[in-house]
């Protein structure tokens, strides 16, 4: 018997374990290695250099400039998108009748739902090609057009969006634009998953709220609010993740990858550009290690900040 | 509100008060209800226009003649309906090959994904062996990883694997296969990991006694059990695996000359590239919209499904 489990197991986990190894481990592993050479990933020249491509990293001025602006998107992407997907999760839901069947939702919910869900199953690359041609920066872009016609930007002179580098309240504007695209693409999968949270909170705690003579706001932020921190904090990890992955929308939407004038500099953007155009593998690889780091300590942290009991209903 | 006898009055006050209060109080809230729940469909009803208006224009744009969408790129309405356009876009722009070849890809990888995925997360689930812990963690580690730190050695990893077994080397249906698979496995195995340690203990040890086999009890057992976990990372993979763009760039590159096989996100990032040079923006437009459209499709007619499936993979 314990030699047939024996057998059981390892059939199972052969395959799968193996796949992994080889392409995702051993390709790590790799990279790790090479962030101690000076390997240029084209010749087979290379050699040990320790730690000093680390080093190096601490002081390159254009790494600086793209790690803060991966903490930019770190911050307002969660942030903004988790504040609108409740903000309309809230409405409908809240703002609607309730009665026998619990909360209802307003008139239509089930319709806002399914539009509002869209962008979730566009490809990345199709949001961003679709964004591409809505930003143009000539009368034929879908804001510029619109904004010209009723006279609000002079047609001379129209917004340049992803190619403009001046800074808005100290932060490139290109990226302010990049951000947008992703609250848009990201509150209406959200909103559906508050949504479905907030449904789940059983109702005669509203009635007993109610009853005491809570006002509409009183109950979303003193019962609705709180009980949903556990999906909340979720939502924030889950975002985190995407907000350090923003690098397919600076990919095709920004001005050689990563500009104008690296104002849209993210670290994906510079390890790439540092690896296949510099040919400079060993300091890409070293890069990516710290990012590596960065992102499992990011993790660690948020797990354990928004750990906590459960309530239970 | 079990007991409101006014279904259509938004929440209704509580009987109590109603009778104690008299009616000031009812009217005053159905009142800054009303103006509440105008707010709130004028706020829902202008983020659905943000969300559907360019997707219609997309489409709209799609229907029109090069000079129309030059000429009056705002308008929803084309002259004339140029069906032409995703002709072009199909044959010239090669959709119809990114489509067949992302078609294939996804039959096998989601299989396979599925399949390696749900044997491996059932056994870590529930089967204690040394080493258990650890291979769990190497599979979790890999959600946290930066793709893009594992290219360019992946890339040599796969090339050197064409050299002993051309069908796995760059360029070719199956090595995508295989490599989607392996970077699929992480999220699928961390998801039904937590799945299969809900299920029923007492039901597998009645199959043992019956005298099922473990890979027996797996098969028509446990995976039955699971298939509500199975839909929702089932959907995540489409479309995680549909949306893929990085490896497919990274690795579907053409290496003796021949034809590079690409899937559809990629092609629709040269098509959208190559534009400064051809500026064929209607075939663009229809290039987008055939991304687009059949997603969309599926999406409407199965989105209970979806949204279930897809909201239950960040809920875990």
């Amino acid at each position: 018997m314990r030699h047939g489990v024996a057998r059981f197991v390892t059939g199972f986990l052969a395959l799968p374990v193996a796949l992994y190894l080889f392409y995702v481990v051993w390709p790590f592993a790799q990279a790790a290695g090479y962030s101690l050479t000076d390997w240029g990933g084209y010749s087979d020249r290379q050699n040990f250099v320790g730690l000093d491509n680390y080093v190096r990293l601490l002081s390159d001025e254009l790494i600086r400039k793209a790690f803060w602006h991966n903490v930019f998107f770190l911050v307002t992407v969660p942030l903004f998108t988790i504040a609108l997907a409740l903000f309309l999760a809230f409405l409908l839901n809240v703002g609607g009748r309730e009665d026998r069947a619990g909360i209802r939702g307003v008139f239509g919910s089930g319709f806002y739902k399914i539009i509002f869900f869209f962008p979730q199953v566009l490809s990345l690359v199709v949001i961003a090609v679709m964004w591409q041609q809505i930003y143009r920066s000539d009368n034929q872009g879908l804001i510029n057009g619109l904004l010209i016609k009723v006279g609000l930007v002079d047609a001379d002179n129209p917004i340049a969006f992803t190619a403009d580098p001046e800074p808005f309240l100290g932060i490139p504007a290109v990226l302010w634009w990049l951000l947008l695209i992703a609250v848009w693409s990201g509150a209406g999968f959200y909103m559906v998953l508050f949504s479905a949270a907030m449904q789940s909170i059983p109702k005669d705690i509203y009635e007993a709220a109610i009853l005491d003579g809570a006002s509409r706001l009183h109950t979303f932020f003193r019962i609705t609010l709180p009980l949903l921190r556990d999906t909340i904090s979720v939502a924030w990890v889950y975002l985190g993740f995407i907000a350090l992955d923003m690098y397919a929308l600076v990919f095709v939407m920004t001005p050689s990858q990563g500009g104008p004038d690296h104002a849209s500099e993210i670290f994906a953007s510079v390890l790439n550009f540092t690896a296949f155009q510099k040919g400079q593998f060993g300091y890409a690889c070293a890069m990516g290690v710290a990012l590596a780091i960065f992102t499992i300590l990011l993790a660690a942290a948020q797990l354990r900040i928004t750990r906590r009991e459960r309530i239970e209903f | 509100m079990s007991t409101t006898t006014h279904p259509r009055t938004d929440q209704a006050p509580p009987p109590a008060r109603r009778d104690a209060a008299g009616a000031a109080r009812p009217r005053g809230a159905g009142l800054g209800g009303r103006v509440f729940n105008g707010f709130s469909h004028l706020f829902l009803l202008v983020w659905a226009v943000m969300v559907i208006y360019p997707l219609v224009w997309v489409v709209m744009s799609a229907l029109k003649s090069d000079s129309e969408v030059i000429r009056k790129p705002l308008s929803l309405i084309p002259d004339t309906l140029r069906f032409e356009n995703f002709g072009r876009a199909w044959g010239e722009g090669h959709l119809g090959a990114f489509f067949l070849n992302t078609v294939l890809v996804l039959a096998g990888s989601v299989t396979l994904t599925m399949l390696l995925g749900s044997m491996a997360a059932y056994v870590l689930a529930r089967y204690d062996f040394p080493g258990n812990r650890a291979i769990y963690y190497m599979f979790l580690t890999g959600l946290t990883l930066p793709i893009y730190l594992a290219a360019v050695p992946l890339f040599k990893g796969v090339y050197n694997m064409g050299v002993v077994f051309p069908l796995l080397g760059p360029n070719k249906h199956l090595m995508l296969i295989v490599v989607y698979v392996a970077w699929s496995l992480s999220f699928t195995i961390f998801f039904m990991h937590s799945f299969f340690r809900t299920l029923p203990h007492s039901i597998a040890e009645a199959a043992l006694v019956d005298g099922a086999s473990h890979s027996r009890m797996f098969f028509s057992v446990m995976l039955p059990m699971a298939k509500p976990g199975l839909i929702s990372i089932g959907i995540f993979n489409v479309l995680g695996q549909w949306n893929q763009w990085y490896l497919p760039t990274l690795l579907m590159q053409s290496v003796a000359g021949e034809p590079k096989h690409q899937v559809i996100s990629q092609g629709l990032i040269e098509l959208s590239v190559n534009q400064g040079y051809k500026s064929d923006w209607s075939g663009l437009f229809a290039g987008v919209t055939m991304a687009m459209l059949p997603v969309l499709i599926v999406y409407i007619v199965f989105q209970r499904q979806v949204q279930s499936g897809l909201t239950a993979g960040v809920g875990k």
